[in-house]
């Protein structure tokens, strides 16, 4: 995380700079109109700062102090700086703050609550300074005609796309119907030039309570529709508020999307069971359990594992990162894990309060203790990334030799002026 | 003049899908439909789940009111068994509901209804100091200076420099409808930024007692979060410090901030307390809630008022409630004139509206997949203004007093409450007085703890074999948004019937078999005098909407449990 947080300061700096030559015109009293006027819509961030009397050779300058601020981040070794500055005023020359398209589907709405929670890099410091956020129902301003108007103008340009709810497929889909188009023709037309798409939550990932059995609606997640590309899944329900945040920031420092696991979702926050990281963990190993809520052994804090929970099967930094700044998660609140960044809880981790070995956790033969499960599917989690992460070293070296890619840079997200194609892999995730 | 129609969807700053289509004569309009495009059939999933794991899948209703179906849930199911709760459980769930309205409304106004009434792109031209003065007249809250205003100022500005406006591209700027000088809308606009960060503050309250927000847990029977003063994983004085912070920093800034805020943009825009004038019924269960033994004693009496007599209660009986199907895309046996008790729910989806892309649902007699309950025959408005009114007619002391200061600062009658100004006004003031009762839930909290209060569940009927072979249960809450039950049957241990009536349900309803408007259409539609100036900008339809803060992922469920499966649907 120290590399992504010095790196996300590096494009505040970027943007900064940009600021204070903006300020500095003000001081010498150039007298700027409307805010409105001082970058034009079909302008590029180099036009923009010649028309304000920013000199060629003053606009290097200040790519590289950039790549300077850059190369300090640790990311990119010394002796690259020079070039780092060339491809620091190549990219921010057409620079745009990226558009986000963020749709909300057959869902609940805590998955864009929890982003809400999101501490330290805000929602409102990534919609407001490093994104534009120009199409989500529950944040825009306008509705109907003006809002419909705001997606299809957004989704003509390339765009990182955002999905929250599942989309349910039976009966033509007149389950979830927005602007009168159903998910699944609306989901599709946004990710035409969708550069990444995140499914954030576990509706968007498989369809979540929708999906949970009989599942009446035919719900599905976006991977289910969106077949061409690498989605990532923000598994959770919700996702932690700051995991969909880094998520977002991982793209625009890095411009790909993190590394993911064998079920696309994220290393950085998917990569280790609850149960491993557990505060109540030594009481597990000690053979100190709660029998009864509220009992003297949950007094002192013993582990919740006979109360049925699913910590030891389930994937997810709730231990590590906390919820909501840190404050908690559910077991340490005296609750037991309910599994929910794992496929289909509601039907694999029910009835909730059962201990693990009594379920059918999915691939995994119910006579094995919890502990022998969990070290089971790390298996299969490292089984499935060493897999996936072949696939994309061989798909990467083919695009390379073919298109001569140049490595992936910090600011790949900001630059590309071309419409990505659906095989331009520079703007895909790994 | 010639009759218009116009289709608003997505509506949005609401949660869920809401599509509203009108008609209008000139500027004025003169019928409209209130469509709900989203279902998604939960309660159906729940057939056959074990009654304890009900709270955490109906909690996925919603993610915004995130909470109130679980707290409902567990009524629902404790009413069923019979379960009495220890006293530290239930303040602990009164915390966690306070503060989770607290929260709610306040998002609800600066996130979801403030656009309709500032100006975002005019706080561009304020000038800082002079919005300092202008909020120094109204609180002494800290942030209220100059440099702070001028900030945000330069930071909208940067955002916009671009040409690419974010959440603000398209809004209705400029349009004439939009009253407030420049500084208040910066002061809204730095306020609505505020906001962001005190609401992921303050709802840490649920998540240092349910782990999480949203979606935090409960537990049937009681609270998982033990309560040990001399514990590192328990509730102890380090949670207690915390808490307290919490509950008084939600209320500082409902005082501060909030409440002059809304009373200052309110005096604006007074005409909207004769604008949105909905069903004359307002309904509200009481404060801590209802099951089939009742309310809880020494709280306010259940029931409903009618604008014309705020006075008057007419006393509620959870019989009288059903739902009807007119215009909803379900299948009754009996038909669609009948209506249905919740004890007695049945949900066929029968979907007979055009297939998608469509342009028009209100060519067909049904258009919404929202059911639409009535009491008595009677559509109901649930929420705040309800609620105020409930109390009023009670005598409720503090009730009457906010209110009568309140409708005297803004000139405006009790009645008035029933309007698009009288819903938002009633939510804020309402936030002060559960701001206000959370003070005094925290402090009997740590009052039990020192007496040594400290249980917070009871096993007695945790282990299913306790149960009786067959029980049914409703659980009553006022939720943010209004009154919402839930209903369930057990038979062998197991889910058999489920069944929400929710607050959203009841106020964007359709028509009923008498023709009946649903409060939405009938704020609308009701007295054809509702104004839209400009069709491609509805801004006064967004404000009438928003004052009744919708939540149509709640509104919408499928109730038969019974095992049929889905019903046809016939897209032509």
């Amino acid at each position: 995380m120290g590399d992504i947080l010095s790196f996300t300061d590096g494009y505040i700096k970027i943007k900064n700079h940009c600021h204070a030559v903006t300020a500095g015109r003000e001081r010498e009293g150039t007298m700027l109109g409307s805010p409105f006027d001082l970058w034009k819509d079909d302008e590029s961030c180099s036009e923009y700062l010649a028309r304000q009397g920013v000199s060629r050779r003053q606009f290097l300058t200040l790519c590289g102090r950039v790549a300077a601020v850059l190369g300090c981040g640790g990311l990119v070794a010394g002796g690259r700086t020079k070039a780092l500055a060339k491809e620091v005023a190549d990219r921010l020359t057409g620079a745009r703050r990226p558009v986000v398209v963020w749709l909300q589907l057959q869902e609940c709405t805590g998955c864009l609550e929890s982003a809400l929670r999101s501490g330290d890099r805000t929602i409102e410091n990534l919609i407001l300074s490093m994104v534009s956020l120009e199409y989500n129902e529950l944040l825009m301003a306008p509705s109907g005609e003006q809002a419909n108007a705001a997606l299809s103008k957004a989704i003509e340009q390339p765009h990182l796309l955002v999905v929250n709810g599942s989309i349910p497929l039976n009966d033509k889909g007149v389950y979830c119907v927005i602007g009168g188009e159903t998910s699944e023709a609306l989901l599709r037309r946004a990710a035409v030039n969708a550069v990444a798409v995140l499914a954030v939550g576990a509706c968007a990932h498989y369809g979540c309570i929708q999906a949970a059995s009989p599942n009446p609606t035919g719900a599905v997640g976006v991977a289910s529709i969106i077949k061409d590309r690498q989605v990532v899944n923000l598994a959770g329900c919700p996702p932690i508020g700051e995991v969909i945040t880094a998520t977002l920031l991982y793209y625009l420092v890095y411009g790909h999307t993190p590394p993911v696991d064998h079920d696309g979702r994220p290393l950085f926050a998917y990569g280790q069971r609850i149960h491993d990281k557990c505060p109540r963990r030594a009481h597990y190993d000690a053979g100190q359990f709660v029998a009864s809520f509220d009992d003297d052994n949950a007094r002192k804090g013993y582990c919740l594992y006979k109360m049925g929970c699913k910590g030891p099967a389930t994937f997810a930094p709730c231990p590590v990162i906390g919820w909501n700044q840190g404050t908690g998660f559910p077991i340490r609140a005296g609750h037991p894990c309910l599994g929910c960044t794992e496929r289909h809880f509601f039907d694999q981790m029910t009835p909730f309060y059962k201990r693990i070995p009594d379920l059918d956790v999915p691939g995994i033969s119910v006579e094995l203790t919890a502990n022998r499960i969990g070290a089971a599917m790390v298996g299969a989690s490292v089984a499935g990334v060493a897999v996936h992460s072949a696939a994309t070293v061989l798909r990467k070296y083919r695009t390379r030799k073919e298109e001569q890619e140049p490595e992936s840079l910090p600011l790949a997200a900001l630059g590309e002026e071309d419409t990505p194609g659906q095989d331009n892999d520079t703007t895909k995730s790994k | 003049m010639a009759t218009q129609r116009i289709v608003i969807d997505p509506i949005t700053r609401i949660e869920g899908h809401l599509r509203i289509e009108l008609e209008t004569d000139g500027d004025r309009i003169s019928n409209a439909w209130s469509c709900t495009t989203q279902f998604r059939g939960i309660e159906k999933i729940m057939q056959g789940r074990d009654p304890r794991d009900a709270w955490a899948m109906v909690q996925r209703i919603c993610g915004v009111c995130t909470g109130v179906h679980a707290v409902a849930s567990i009524r629902a199911v404790e009413d069923a068994l019979k379960y009495p709760i220890p006293r530290a459980a239930e303040l602990i769930r009164d915390l966690m509901m306070e503060m989770g309205t607290v929260q709610d409304h306040v998002i609800h106004f600066y996130h979801l209804h403030a656009m309709d009434w500032v100006d975002v792109v005019s706080a561009l031209k304020a000038d800082p100091a002079q919005t300092a003065r202008l909020a120094a007249s109204l609180s002494d809250w800290p942030t209220n200076s100059a440099a702070h205003f001028s900030a945000v100022r330069k930071k909208l500005q940067e955002s916009v420099a671009g040409g690419q406006l974010s959440i603000f591209s398209n809004g209705y700027w400029g349009h004439p409808d939009y009253k407030l000088p420049p500084e208040a809308n910066l002061m809204a606009v730095a306020h609505y930024l505020e906001a962001l960060e005190w609401q992921r503050d303050v709802i840490r309250l649920q998540t240092i007692f349910g782990g999480k927000n949203p979606h935090p847990n409960f537990l049937v029977g009681g609270m998982a979060c033990s309560i040990n003063m001399d514990n590192q994983l328990t509730i102890n004085q380090v949670s207690l410090a915390q808490l307290e912070g919490m509950v008084q920093r939600a209320r500082d800034f409902v005082e501060k901030v909030y409440c002059p805020d809304v009373m200052a943009i309110a005096s604006f825009y007074k005409e909207y307390a004769d604008i949105g004038i909905s069903s004359p019924h307002l309904m509200a269960v009481g404060e801590s809630g209802y099951s089939s033994a009742g309310a809880p004693a020494g709280q306010l009496k259940p029931g409903f008022v009618t604008d014309a007599d705020i006075r008057k209660l007419t006393p509620f009986d959870l019989n009288k409630i059903s739902e009807y199907i007119t215009s909803s895309w379900y299948a009754y046996p009996d038909g669609d004139k009948a209506g249905r008790h919740p004890w007695n729910g049945e949900t066929t989806p029968r979907y007979t509206g055009p297939t998608p892309p469509y342009k028009h649902l209100s060519d067909n007699q049904k258009y919404t997949w929202c059911k639409a309950p009535r009491y008595d025959g009677m559509a109901m408005q649930v929420g705040p203004n309800a609620r105020l009114m409930v109390a009023y007619s009670q005598g409720h002391a503090e009730t009457v007093k906010l209110l009568d200061d309140a409708m005297l600062k803004l000139g405006i009658r009790p009645s008035q409450l029933n309007s698009t100004l009288g819903r938002t006004l009633a939510r804020v003031l309402e936030t002060q007085l559960l701001s206000r009762r959370m003070t005094e839930t925290f402090a009997k909290l740590v009052e039990g703890i020192k007496q040594g209060d400290v249980n917070t569940f009871n096993p007695v009927f945790w282990d299913p074999d306790s149960w009786p072979k067959s029980a049914q249960g409703v659980g009553f809450v006022e939720a943010a948004r209004g009154t919402l039950s839930h209903w369930v049957q057990i038979e062998n241990r197991k889910i058999v019937r489920y069944e929400c009536v929710v607050p959203s349900t009841w106020n964007s309803s359709g028509r009923d078999p008498q023709g009946q408007l649903g409060p939405y259409e009938h704020a609308l539609a009701g007295n054809g005098r509702h104004p839209l100036r400009d069709p491609q900008r509805p801004l006064e339809v967004l404000r009438t909407i928003h004052s009744f803060d919708p939540c149509q992922s709640c509104a919408v469920h499928l109730t038969d449990l019974r095992g049929s499966p889905l019903g046809e649907v016939i897209a032509r």
